[in-house]
């Protein structure tokens, strides 16, 4: 069964002479409950991807399917309940005057949940927050804490499909292992499938099953990451990038 | 070995804050010699602040204290402010982690490279520029005639960053201080700004305190690594012996990150150990 | 030590409750603003003033409005009369307490009315984009293109004198600096990763602007208001002054001000005390203003 499905997709941003192609031509697909990584340098247009299939990127052209369901312009709120992003930087992520109370609260009370009391306890609970952090402010957290509660916002809805935009970039090491088997157990104890985004060759090996190399807006491969252990890489562009990173 | 560039003894760093005196850097000890010294640690564990202290650019309310800083032999922490302009540039440089902020958005990247050079020696207009453009070979910048011309919001992070260095190294610096200098820059060009450095630093025989908090490329690219923890400095290790470190810290580190050669379930996390923060600062001094 | 524990039950960093969350926040905020002296000399005069207003009746030692031709113009020290009379007899420094009242008045109707507006067309505007933003942009432009003495003139001259219309010709002026900053600071925010976030969560544009663009943006707007509080003064002072303001007897400073202008070379107190009474309220505003601003602006801070 297909999660998500993109085919020839194209995003730019500007019109007319401004224009930038940010995706030229990506097609892929995840199954569900893989993990999938999308690897590139900076400008490669990962992220555009991940922000088209939420809805942040509104210029695009080819088709994007969710859960068999291909996706319109405007998405509906029921969108929002299978489909969620992390972005990359908790310090930007969380609003800077609402305490986590709130933050939790509004994107349970969105979704119309009713016992919105219980559930921030027990989100907090499987972000490994727990209650004493539930009335802090952005400010009072460090790094990760931050990331957790962004991951808690997203878990919120229960969606199947996790959109993670380099969550761990902004991180140290030591709290980027934290934050990484936390995801590794999210996933495996609800399900999910994820597509994850990073420039970090060894982050998306240790967290996904399949990977595509991203270079100026195209995909030049997809492998396996047996086949990324191995060296096995086909195209000269993701042998270089392996190269650079061990 | 002989005399070192630099003498860094007991160093102290503090803020006061409502809720008391924060202690950034506890009595951090070290010398440079010509060599590339590696500062590493996590946010918040002091690296960048011991950077700026041996500068003396900590901003009021912060205090900078320390039993000695002697650069060649005179202590930094006698010299008035305005001797210390004199020493920043000229004698110690430094190179911050984004060059977007550090280079000036309305000026050509040309002016601002002669305007430099022109503060530090008496050079006619025609000789900064031919020694701005050399600068710039010097950083392997193809083109520098049209890279003089440009503003730095044309350029991309690597050749910010290599302007950033051409730009330093101007004054021919005994000593040079790279806070993540590479820290925003993608894989293959964060090689190519390192050999770079690693030319200049060789060819000059400066003195390089490498600031990061990336272990594997400190490991790669330093002589002596400093492993700093909540504001001290935990171990010292030859760089190139860094997977043989003893102390927990400096391990746990090291296993929290992903391998790809060696795939597991979950990754190894560090457990702080409170004692890590009491135990006093190892010396690094030779 | 119950004092002790209060304040370290504010200075938490790990608040228990959401009441406890907020008094701890306000209370951070509170001590970083009284470090700054001048700041809390501004909001010591603004809290005195609305201690005048507020006990007029009992500390005037005069009414203001009971006229003595016997004793007008009286000089500065006069018996009775500490900053003497005006030119009817009335003692000056009863019509400047009862005159605090209608400063308060009209600074606290033009608080309400201008930012408010200002904010709700700024943010709008910038949240919304397109042909929206474009429209009102340029109706803040056509505002913003009249002189503001002028325009305030012009409506108080088709409304008819009187206090409440020079507030309202005041406030039209004054909105469209508000709205051009809420606009700026919408612009920035609304790009930022925590709007993406919420947008995430189906969130619709009046809830993300209420909820999560003006929490944001009110605090700029503040202090934009505390500095521009001098000016608003001064302007319902100027018309005033002008005779569109406040109607005699009426104790208003510009009025007050005006009347005395005919005196000013015999009689200087007669228009500097209640000159002096808008110089202290105005600094105070500023004063006040650049406090806040250290405190709210959030760019200062974190």
């Amino acid at each position: 069964m297909t999660m998500l499905e993109i085919d020839a997709l194209n995003v730019w941003f500007g019109h007319g002479r401004d224009r930038v192609d940010a995706v030229k031509a990506a097609s892929f697909s995840v199954a569900r409950g893989e993990s999938f990584g999308l690897v590139g340098e900076s400008g490669s247009g990962k992220s555009t991807i991940l922000r088209a299939v939420a809805g942040l990127a509104r210029n695009w052209s080819g088709r994007m399917a969710v859960d068999g369901a291909a996706l319109t312009a405007k998405r509906p709120r029921s969108f929002y309940k299978t489909v969620q992003m992390v972005f990359q930087d908790p310090y930007a992520s969380l609003h800077p005057r609402h305490s986590v109370d709130q933050v939790l609260g509004e994107t349970l009370h969105l979704h119309g949940f009713a016992d919105i009391d219980a559930r921030v306890v027990k989100l907090l609970e499987d972000v490994g927050l727990g209650q004493k952090f539930r009335f802090r402010y952005p400010h009072q957290l460090s790094g990760g804490q931050r990331q957790r509660v962004a991951i808690a916002r997203a878990l919120a809805p229960e969606p199947d499909l996790l959109l993670l935009d380099e969550p761990t970039s902004a991180l140290d090491v030591s709290v980027q292992a934290e934050i990484l088997n936390l995801l590794v157990d999210l996933r495996r104890d609800r399900g999910l499938t994820y597509v994850m985004v990073s420039h970090d060759l060894s982050v998306v090996g240790h967290m996904c099953e399949r990977l595509a190399v991203m270079k100026d807006g195209q995909i030049v491969e997809v492998m396996g990451v047996e086949a990324l252990r191995r060296n096995a890489a086909t195209h000269p562009y993701s042998r270089s990038l392996l190269e650079a990173s061990l | 070995m002989m005399e070192p560039l630099l003498d860094v003894e007991d160093l102290w760093v503090r803020f006061p804050t409502r809720q008391g005196v924060f202690d950034a850097v506890r009595g951090v000890s070290f010398t440079l010699g010509r060599e590339r010294l590696g500062i590493v640690g996590e946010s918040g564990s002091g690296k960048s602040m011991t950077g700026r202290a041996i500068l003396r650019l900590i901003r009021p309310p912060g205090m900078v204290e320390a039993k000695q800083i002697s650069l060649g032999g005179v202590n930094l922490m006698d010299k008035t402010e305005k001797e210390m302009r004199a020493v920043r540039g000229q004698r110690i440089s430094m190179v911050m982690q984004d060059p977007k902020f550090s280079l000036n958005p309305v000026m050509t990247i040309g002016d601002q490279i002669i305007e430099a050079y022109r503060q530090h020696n008496r050079a006619s207009k025609a000789d900064a520029y031919a020694k701005a453009l050399e600068m710039l070979e010097a950083v392997s910048i193809r083109d520098p005639d049209r890279v003089m011309r440009a503003y730095p919001h044309e350029m991309s992070g690597g050749m910010g960053q290599r302007i950033m260095i051409a730009m330093m190294l101007i004054p021919n610096p005994e000593i040079l201080i790279a806070d993540e200098p590479t820290s925003a820059l993608d894989v293959s060009v964060q090689r190519q700004v390192l050999d770079i450095m690693d030319k200049l630093v060789k060819d000059r025989g400066m003195g390089l305190i490498f600031i990061s908090h990336d272990l594997n490329l400190v490991a790669d690219f330093c002589d002596r690594v400093l492993i700093m923890y909540a504001g001290r400095i935990v171990e010292i290790c030859e760089a190139d012996k860094l997977s043989e470190a003893k102390h927990p810290y400096t391990r746990g580190l090291l296993n929290s990150l992903p391998r790809l050669d060696a795939p597991r379930d979950h990754l190894e996390v560090l457990q702080r150990d409170p004692a890590w923060s009491e135990a006093p600062s190892v010396s690094g001094r030779l | 030590m119950a004092e002790q524990t209060l304040r370290q039950w504010l200075l938490t960093d790990t608040p228990t409750s959401r009441r406890h969350a907020k008094l701890s926040a306000l209370y951070q905020g509170w001590l970083s603003f009284r470090g700054n002296t001048m700041a809390m000399i501004g909001l010591w005069i603004l809290v005195a003033l609305v201690a005048i207003a507020a006990a007029a009746p009992l500390i005037s030692p005069h009414d203001p409005f009971v006229q003595d031709l016997g004793n007008r113009l009286a000089p500065l020290g006069t018996d009775g009369h500490i900053l003497g009379t005006d030119s009817l007899g009335r003692d000056i420094l009863s019509r400047l307490i009862y005159g605090s009242r209608i400063t308060l008045y009209i600074v606290a109707l033009v608080a309400l009315i201008a930012p408010i507006a200002g904010l709700l067309v700024g943010t709008v505007s910038g949240y919304v984009g397109g042909w929206v933003d474009v429209v009102l942009m340029r109706i803040t432009d056509i505002f913003l293109a009249f002189p503001r003495l002028v325009l305030a003139l012009a409506f108080v001259a088709a409304l008819g004198a009187g206090i409440e219309n020079a507030v309202l010709a005041i406030s039209l002026t004054a909105w469209p600096p508000y709205a051009r900053i809420a606009r700026a600071e919408t612009l920035t925010i609304r790009s930022a990763d925590y709007i993406s976030a919420i947008q995430l969560q189906g969130a619709g544009a009046m809830r993300i602007i209420t909820r999560h663009i003006w929490p944001l943006c009110i605090s700029s707007l503040i202090v934009r208001v505390t500095l521009d509080m001098a000016g608003i003064i001064l302007a319902a002072a100027g018309l005033g002054f002008l005779g569109l303001g406040a109607q005699p007897p009426s104790p208003e400073w510009g009025a007050m001000i005006s009347e005395g202008r005919r005196f000013i070379l015999d009689h200087w107190w007669v228009a500097t005390m209640p000159g002096l009474a808008i110089f202290t309220v105005s600094l105070a505003f500023n004063l006040l203003g650049d406090g806040l601003r250290d405190v709210l602006d959030p760019k200062g801070g974190e």
